[in-house]
């Protein structure tokens, strides 16, 4: 091979970047959080629970906080923080405003993160990775806690699929024939909560919600059919999260950053393209 | 009876002049906060709110990267935040989305920016869980001078405010202009977030923007009595949690004190789970009706 081919082909794939063992761990972990963000996502938007899906990765944050402190696998206090946050406001939001309770058990969450930090005696690097994400550190260990809580996560999907459907499309409907919205709710948190916790590590609790929010709602301007969209949001989230790590890797930049900035360029290129195709078809076809 | 003071007011309480500075603009901003948030709670903006704060802090850790401070940085991208969230979500269903929309791109170069702040050994702590006792003196004046306008300005559009806030049709039909109205109710809100922000983190401040109102909105259905209440919690939470955090000095384990943060936002869930043991009344309606 010539050198110059060799330079371009550096340029494009650098070097290490699918043969270092961080690194394949990295993209597993990576295309594991994508399908399970992509599929939750799809819910997320459809029920309008984008704030929870904002709060419960930084109420997970607190508890990375703890679990660095007190010296534990800091994905078990995200992992109980987020899912205990998820049950907070699903036990606390009946008969209250769901946004004023979801914005008050955050606060607190955070003000206990706040806590845990200041008991931390040296500056708690491990913990300020975690809002950032990282994917230089992703452990064979983690992958396998990310493969099993992800598989958790989508076998839950699988058993609420149709209820979770049926009570986010039409809840008058549902609850008439006997589902219950409320345990449904609850359920859902729970998944949200556990999709956090696998993507936290590596996106970061400041924007991993970008994963559950913007995939899904670009795909929710390229069709209406529930299976479509949620095969649309996977291949959206797959796609932002492979050029994220990849531009990570080349920058050492947060992977967040490309993430966040990825996903939003999606939405915007599908919003205009549906609007695009809307003012074609009135051209083409003018009202009758 | 002086040894039980002195157990409450840990000695040099009064006399600190980081804590004497901390009160006074502790108070300043749970008072303007917790009026502001009685019209983000009753309008079902706490999300927009919280995004404001985030964006805040964006704001600032560019401002600190680029050599200016964090105070600009805060308001000002807080406003923007405010204005862009507002033009995006006219229709109620589309708000969720577009704020969270609005915040991922906003938070995805404000977390590029915090993350080169982190060379600054503890710029991204004071930017997400502020600093109300390192607060900069000559921020004063005119942080109080802010907040005295914007009550005059709230106490001003105080009708139109309240009416287009309960029923958004009825007061247009009415010949409120509901769309200014909440144009200048998002800046003041964007104002009030960034003010909070900069004092008690942008973690923080959605607290007590929404804690001290939804107390009190639970605890009388009239806004007028709402109002001044929730003025006064967000006062007292803010204050006995400076009092606290003074007093926690030689706490275990680490013997440096625990965060103020944790003591407000900490009070002001724990009056909120009491306010719900409170008989629920009438719907919300205005004092004057």
């Amino acid at each position: 091979m010539s050198s110059s081919a060799t330079g371009w082909i550096n340029w494009l794939v650098s070097p290490g970047i699918f043969t270092y063992s961080f690194m394949q761990n990295a993209w597993l972990s990576g295309t594991i959080i994508a399908i399970v963000c992509g599929v939750a996502g799809f819910f997320t938007m459809l029920r309008g629970s984008a704030f929870a899906a904002h709060a419960l990765p930084k109420i997970g944050f607190a508890g990375a906080a703890g679990a660095v402190w007190l010296s534990v696998n800091p994905l078990w206090g995200l992992s109980v923080f987020a899912v205990g946050g998820a049950l907070g406001i699903g036990w606390l939001g009946k008969g209250a405003r769901r946004d004023v309770i979801i914005g008050l058990i955050l606060a607190f969450g955070l003000g206990t993160g706040a806590l845990f930090l200041s008991f931390n005696n040296e500056y708690a690097a491990g913990a300020i990775a975690l809002l950032f994400g990282q994917i230089v550190g992703v452990s064979t260990g983690e992958v396998i806690d990310t493969a099993v809580l992800a598989a958790l996560c989508l076998a839950l999907l699988v058993v609420l699929y149709r209820p979770l459907l049926f009570a986010s499309v039409a809840p008058d409907n549902a609850e008439a024939r006997g589902v219950s919205l409320r345990s449904i709710d609850i359920w859902f948190l729970v998944v949200i909560g556990i999709a956090t916790a696998v993507t936290v590590p590596i996106v970061g609790a400041l924007l991993s919600f970008s994963l559950l929010v913007g995939p899904a709602a670009a795909a929710s301007y390229l069709t209406h059919r529930p299976s479509h969209a949620m095969m649309l949001s996977v291949a959206i989230a797959l796609l932002s999260l492979w050029i994220g790590v990849a531009l990570a890797y080349d920058t050492g930049w947060p992977v967040g950053f490309f993430v966040a900035t990825l996903v939003v360029i999606a939405y915007a290129v599908a919003r205009i393209t549906a609007q695009w195709r809307v003012s074609r078809l009135s051209r083409v076809a003018p009202a009758e | 009876m002086n040894r039980i003071l002195s157990f409450v007011f840990a000695p040099g309480f009064f006399s600190n002049e980081q804590v004497v500075n901390a009160l006074w603009l502790g108070g300043v901003i749970a008072v303007v906060a917790g009026a502001v948030g009685v019209f983000t709670v009753l309008r079902g903006q706490s999300f927009a709110g919280h995004a404001m704060s985030d964006m805040g802090a964006a704001g600032a850790a560019g401002s600190l990267l680029a050599g200016g401070t964090a105070v600009t940085g805060f308001l000002s991208f807080s406003v923007i935040a405010g204005a862009l969230v507002d033009l995006l979500g006219v229709r109620p269903r589309d708000r969720d989305v577009a704020t969270g929309l609005v915040l991922t791109a906003v938070l995805g170069l404000g977390s590029l920016f915090l993350f080169f702040d982190t060379r600054v050994v503890g710029a991204p702590e004071m930017i997400l869980f502020g600093s109300i006792f390192d607060s900069e003196p000559s921020l004063t004046p005119i942080l109080s001078g802010l907040a005295l306008l914007m009550l005059v300005l709230m106490l001003i559009l105080y009708r139109p405010l309240v009416f287009s806030s309960l029923s958004a049709e009825t007061a247009g039909a009415r010949g409120v202009p509901v769309r200014l109205i909440g144009f200048i109710y998002m800046l003041l809100l964007a104002v009030s977030v960034g003010e909070t922000a900069l004092i008690v983190g942008s973690l923080l401040s959605t607290a007590l923007l929404i804690g001290p109102a939804s107390t009190a909105l639970r605890l009388t259905s009239r806004i007028g009595r709402a109002i001044p209440l929730a003025a006064l919690i967000g006062l007292l939470c803010t204050w006995l949690g400076i009092l606290l955090a003074y007093d926690s000095y030689y706490w275990p384990p680490a013997g440096r004190g625990w965060p103020v943060s944790f003591f407000i936002t900490g009070l002001v869930l724990a009056l909120y789970l009491a306010s719900r043991m409170w008989p629920q009344g009438a719907p919300t309606r205005a004092l004057a009706d």
